[in-house]
């Protein structure tokens, strides 16, 4: 079953053309990396996905249902908010700099949002943040306040709070760039698990052996187009195109 | 006049600067929100009016304004108002002060919040007042605590200015014992009065300021 499809997303900031014509599926439980140099647009892609930012043109479809579809004019139209609220279920996103609660205790973190969006009672949430929590191997921090936590604990409480809501899909933009080296492993560990599970994730990173480990599908971009993509033996190992093959050098030590 | 007789005039008067106190805070604070929302409004007309308002509030003195709204509805409008509108007069003045001044407050500890707070909120769901009410605000208060504990102990001293449209609340008696008297007594006990207020206002914003120190 596809998950997501994009198709024809284009998107400018006044002028200037960031997403020219991407096109892309993802299907369950499968894992694509994208990669691709500094300002090629993998935050803007994403950042239309999760409706963050509104696309020009394209369509935006999720599970079969369309959040955004062509109108006659070429241009981008958006489905009604009750639609659009539905639709946002089906998935989650983790930033970059986790934008973590800070006002709120780890498992607030995790279950403020199903108890006062889902309405889920509180005991049911609770019981939903500890499972999570104790997964993310932070069972004893419970009860702490984010600012008390490492840069690698705050991303994984805030990847168990995407999850606690159950999403079909979650995006990651480069989970791992604001944590200091030694604190990479633990996340990349965890999306590891995630993926073993069958989860379905979108993950931008400039992590190259990780995104060849852990994706069945790398999509290599470069000024706003998808420039090569296919299975990471080939576009990491063996890229064809000159562009990706010159990106992939400067990884190279 | 013993002492004791001067205390108790005082006292008097204070309850009445008390009043001013509270009732200006119950009504500028909450209004206060409302008059930094008109001030980011996306509509320019509305948005416009209330930084017009604002700059009034701030660009004229205090003294001024509550003159205007003691008097303006005779001078304007021919309207008599009887003895009672003093007070009512003074609050009015005073709440439309200072509503303006922590609307910028406001402003200022909304538009330095973090748009990622925004962004994570809207990804788990949670609506555009959801999103307001329990993840920003809770933060722009431990921000502006310090700025609205300054505006609240300005206050304090403000309320002494009610004494031009003849108020009689602590100053407004001072000044009259004093002038009765010939002596400075009056004053000097005023003086320690709007001091222990302060200081009992300094605690209070420092023990809130203890109850939001538990995250930074
Ligand atoms: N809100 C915005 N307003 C104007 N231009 C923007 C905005 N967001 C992104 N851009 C521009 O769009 C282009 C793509 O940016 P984007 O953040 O998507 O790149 P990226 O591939 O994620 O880069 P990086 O690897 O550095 O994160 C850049 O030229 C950037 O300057
Ligand atoms: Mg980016």
């Amino acid at each position: 079953m596809k998950i997501l499809e994009i198709k024809h997303l284009s998107k400018s900031f006044d002028g200037l053309t960031v997403l020219k014509d991407i096109s892309l599926s993802v299907e369950e439980g499968q894992v694509i990396g994208i990669i691709g140099p500094s300002g090629s647009g993998k935050s803007t892609l994403l950042r239309c996905a999760t409706m963050l930012e509104t696309m020009d043109s394209g369509e935006l479809i999720y599970l079969g249902e369309h959040a955004v579809t062509t109108g006659d004019n070429g241009q981008a139209v958006y489905a009604p908010p009750a639609k659009l609220q539905e639709i946002q279920r089906y998935f989650g996103l983790v930033f970059q700099n986790f934008n973590l609660f800070p006002h709120f205790s780890v498992i607030k973190n995790i279950t403020d949002a199903l108890i006062t969006v889902q309405k889920k009672d509180k005991g049911e949430a609770l019981a939903i943040g500890r499972e999570l929590l104790e997964k993310m191997g932070l069972a004893d921090k419970e009860n702490a306040y984010p600012y008390q936590l490492s840069g690698g604990q705050q991303q994984r409480v805030s990847i168990a709070r995407a999850l606690a809501l159950n999403p079909k899909i979650l995006f990651f933009d480069e989970p791992t760039s604001a944590l200091d080296p030694e604190l990479t492993g633990e996340i990349l560990k965890v999306i590891r698990q995630l993926a073993a599970e069958r989860m379905t994730m979108v993950i931008v990173t400039h992590e190259m052996s990780f995104a060849r480990d852990v994706a069945d599908h790398i999509i290599f971009m470069n000024d706003g187009v998808i420039v090569e993509e296919g299975p990471p033996e080939i576009v990491i190992n063996n890229p064809q195109n000159e562009r990706t093959r010159a990106f992939l050098k400067r990884f190279e030590n | 006049m013993p002492l004791s007789l001067l205390i108790q005039k005082l006292s008097e008067g204070l309850l009445v600067s008390i009043a001013i106190f509270t009732l200006t805070l119950i009504f500028s604070l909450p209004l206060g929100l409302l008059v930094a929302f008109g001030r980011m409004a996306k509509n320019p007309i509305l948005r416009n009016i209330v930084k017009f308002y604002i700059s009034i509030m701030r660009g004229t003195p205090l003294m001024l304004q509550l003159m205007v709204v003691y008097f303006g509805p005779y001078y304007i409008f021919g309207i008599r108002l009887s003895h009672g509108y003093r007070f009512i007069a003074a609050i009015i003045g005073f709440v439309l002060n200072y509503a303006a001044y922590f609307a910028e407050i406001y402003r200022g500890g909304i538009e330095s919040m973090p748009l990622g707070q925004y962004e994570a909120a809207k990804l788990l769901g949670y609506s555009k007042t959801q999103t307001f009410f329990r993840i920003i605000l809770p933060q722009v208060i431990k921000r502006i605590l310090p700025a609205v504990t300054n505006e609240v102990i300005t206050l304090v001293k403000d309320t002494s200015l009610a004494f031009v449209i003849s108020v009689m609340e602590m100053f407004a008696l001072a000044k009259a014992i004093a002038a009765a008297q010939t002596n400075m007594m009056p004053f000097i006990v005023a003086g320690v009065f709007y001091y222990i207020f302060n200081y009992v206002v300094a605690f209070a914003s420092e023990a809130l300021e203890k109850r939001f120190s538990y995250y930074q």
